[in-house]
């Protein structure tokens, strides 16, 4: 039962033309959130909570391999729903669903490029939250500049030997699974699964950071860290390959976070303003708000379609799919952010307290903007192939 | 032992209902439909059961039109192993009325055996709660009505009951094969989860229409007229007492 409002018509949840599956799912998705997630995302938020308990039982709904194969523990499906579930989940919570996200990315790249004994070793507990993973490629000094990583895996004998760091690691200290994407030759970038505990590696402070605070945000440290050959996902040199198309997906699924929040901040705001009276009248009578009110819906819709399509796209491997997921995360995250801004103004003072969600949402989705590629290196990715000569 | 769970397509509860501009039911166009919340907590208690290992089988049946295969899927969704849908075009929240759906139950029971028979207390939208206890009526078995635990004996021949009535708790013991209508506290419905979404696709669904089962479903009550209760009105400050019983009595008319 999806809280619905007691206007006609709300934006909260867009099923249309989605198949009957794809509409339980959704609605799965917007229960769990609305149960689970939405309840404690403020507490979450406040004391910087990791919910490993609440992880579990998304993974019991099939939320932690949604397009992992079937054969070992995921659900086989397409991107366009896991689309729907992590726009369902970040009504309630976006840094949950982010995590969430970035760990089905982790699960995609193993079961996309690992060999049959990794994908039977690592993806099982994966797809039952029975272990955690990161994703990890930035470092202090190469974000947008990836290629230019400092992180070497030297080969000796049956190990890799890892020296480096990899900053701002999502959910870094509390995963067990790390995939380190670093070089093995002097422009040769590979995929290299370092489990924790294993000597040598180690955790920066848990970053003091704006929003998404539901997940610990640290630096990987790894000092002579031995890692056995067996750890390497793909082969040698395939690892900057891995880990972008890791991220045509995990483009998406941010976008469908900022979709998420977008819907939840634009459906608090419209019951916000018709209650809400000034001068006499309710805030919804002035026609400011009401064509804020509209453009802000534009947007939103526009940007589930852009992101939907992509989805499409991607699952379906059609040509420039890479090009359109970076259009999608790039309208979706700015366009919302934006949504939820306004939504905050719309709230007057009340949007600036922490009692009501919206701050939080903000706070959120501002990151979106950055990271899995910056919107600048989105743009980036655009015009390469439209410039791109036949 | 085969269950059967009956799952009724009602408008959701959040949604603020309105009659209709006719004024001959509740406007149900371009709303949002959802499975009867006290039917989920039936489908739920079913599938406990098989968990259990007490219930071999769970079917789900509903009645409607065609839209209700989507609350039918709903059922398969959380677990249900295959679905029975009565076709029909009445409006099943008015015109379709507890005694011709027992009937349809009772009908549909004949052919196929089932030992327990589970179904939400009420429907949210007619608010009748009488289908459950007609249906044992008809097939003269126990009806175990508002349970918030049930408990099924060990050697499946009967089952303990706890109830909630107006006085409190009450505990019963009913042989099987019997009814059991569920009320809000017997279980906290699961979420469907997406493997059980998929499999879902493929589980098997009877769709029967309602006029070949042969059964007289004509409404016995006739409903007149369905319209909001009026806007409420301002309040007045009396000046004294007698005015007060005056208006009492001629304007109120409560006295």
């Amino acid at each position: 039962m999806i809280q619905s409002s007691s206007r006609s018509v709300s934006l909260l949840i867009n099923d249309q033309n989605l198949e009957e599956d794809q509409r339980l799912i959704q609605k799965t998705a917007y229960e769990f959130a609305e149960q689970e997630l939405a309840p404690n995302a403020a507490e979450w938020d406040e004391n910087k909570h990791f919910p490993l308990d609440v992880y579990k039982k998304a993974a019991e709904l099939g939320f932690a391999g949604i397009y992992v194969s079937e054969k070992y523990g995921g659900c086989g499906l397409g991107r366009l729903e896991a689309t729907l579930i992590f726009e369902g989940l970040s009504t309630g919570c976006v840094g949950s669903s982010a995590y969430i996200s970035i760990h089905n990315m982790c699960a995609w790249m193993i079961d996309q490029f690992g060999n049959e004994e990794q994908k039977q070793r690592w993806l099982p507990e994966m797809c039952l939250f029975e272990k955690f993973s990161s994703y990890c490629l930035t470092e202090p000094d190469s974000g947008s500049d990836a290629q230019a990583m400092k992180t070497f895996a030297k080969e000796e004998g049956d190990y890799f030997v890892l020296n480096g760091s990899k900053a701002f690691i999502s959910a870094a200290g509390a995963s067990d699974y790390y995939l380190i994407m670093c070089k093995t030759g002097e422009k040769e970038v590979s995929c290299i699964l370092v489990e924790k505990g294993t000597p040598g590696l180690s955790f920066g402070k848990n970053e003091f950071k704006m929003g998404w605070n539901v997940q610990p945000t640290r630096l990987v440290i790894l000092e002579d860290c031995k890692v056995p050959k067996g750890n390497l996902i793909g082969s040698r040199g395939q690892g900057f390959k891995i880990a972008l198309q890791g991220l045509d997906g995990g483009r998406l699924n941010i976008a469908a976070c900022s979709l998420g929040g977008a819907a939840r901040c634009l459906d608090t705001a419209t019951d916000y303003i018709k209650g809400r009276k000034q001068f006499g009248r309710p805030l919804a009578d002035n026609q400011h708000l009401q064509f804020k009110l509209a453009q802000m819906a534009i947007e939103l819709e526009a940007s589930r379609l852009m992101v939907r399509h992509a989805a499409r796209l991607l699952t379906d491997k059609s040509p420039n799919y890479t090009m359109y997921c970076a259009m999608a995360k790039k309208l979706a995250t700015d366009r919302c952010f934006d949504i939820v801004n306004d939504a905050l103004q719309m709230h007057g003072g009340y949007g600036y307290l922490k009692e009501y969600p919206i701050e939080r949402f903000l706070r959120d989705l501002r990151v979106h903007q950055i990271l899995e590629g910056t919107n600048e290196i989105m743009m980036h990715i655009i015009q390469r192939t439209l410039l791109k000569d036949a | 032992m085969k269950a059967l769970v009956g799952v009724k397509r009602v408008l959701d509860y959040a949604i603020k209902v309105r009659a209709n501009p006719q004024k001959t039911a509740v406007d149900l166009a371009g709303l949002k439909m959802s499975m009867n919340p006290f039917d989920e907590i039936a489908v739920e208690e079913a599938i406990k059961m098989r968990e259990a290992g007490k219930v071999k089988e769970v079917i789900a049946l509903t009645i409607g039109d065609k839209n209700a295969a989507e609350t039918l899927r709903g059922a398969l969704a959380l677990g249900a192993d295959s679905g029975i849908h009565v076709l029909t075009d009445m409006r099943i929240d008015q015109d379709l009325q507890p005694l011709a759906v027992a009937k349809i139950f009772q009908k549909i029971m004949s052919t196929r055996s089932f030992d327990l028979v589970i179904l939400g207390k009420q429907a949210i939208d007619d608010d009748c709660n009488q289908t459950g206890q007609i249906l044992g009526s008809l097939l003269d078995v126990p009806s175990a009505t508002f349970s918030s635990k049930i408990e099924l004996s060990a050697d499946g021949k009967s089952a303990e009951v706890t109830r909630e009535v107006d006085f409190g708790l009450q505990k019963i013991r009913v042989s099987l094969p019997a009814v059991f209508t569920c009320d809000l506290r017997l279980n906290t419905p699961r979420f469907a989860n997406v493997q059980n979404i998929i499999k879902a696709k493929k589980k098997p669904v009877e769709t029967v229409n309602l006029a070949d089962l042969g059964i007289d479903v004509a409404p016995r009550l006739k409903v007149e007229k369905v319209e909001m209760p009026s806007e409420r009105a301002g309040g007045v400050i009396v000046g004294s007492v007698d005015e007060l019983i005056q208006k009492l009595k001629n304007e109120a008319k409560v006295i």
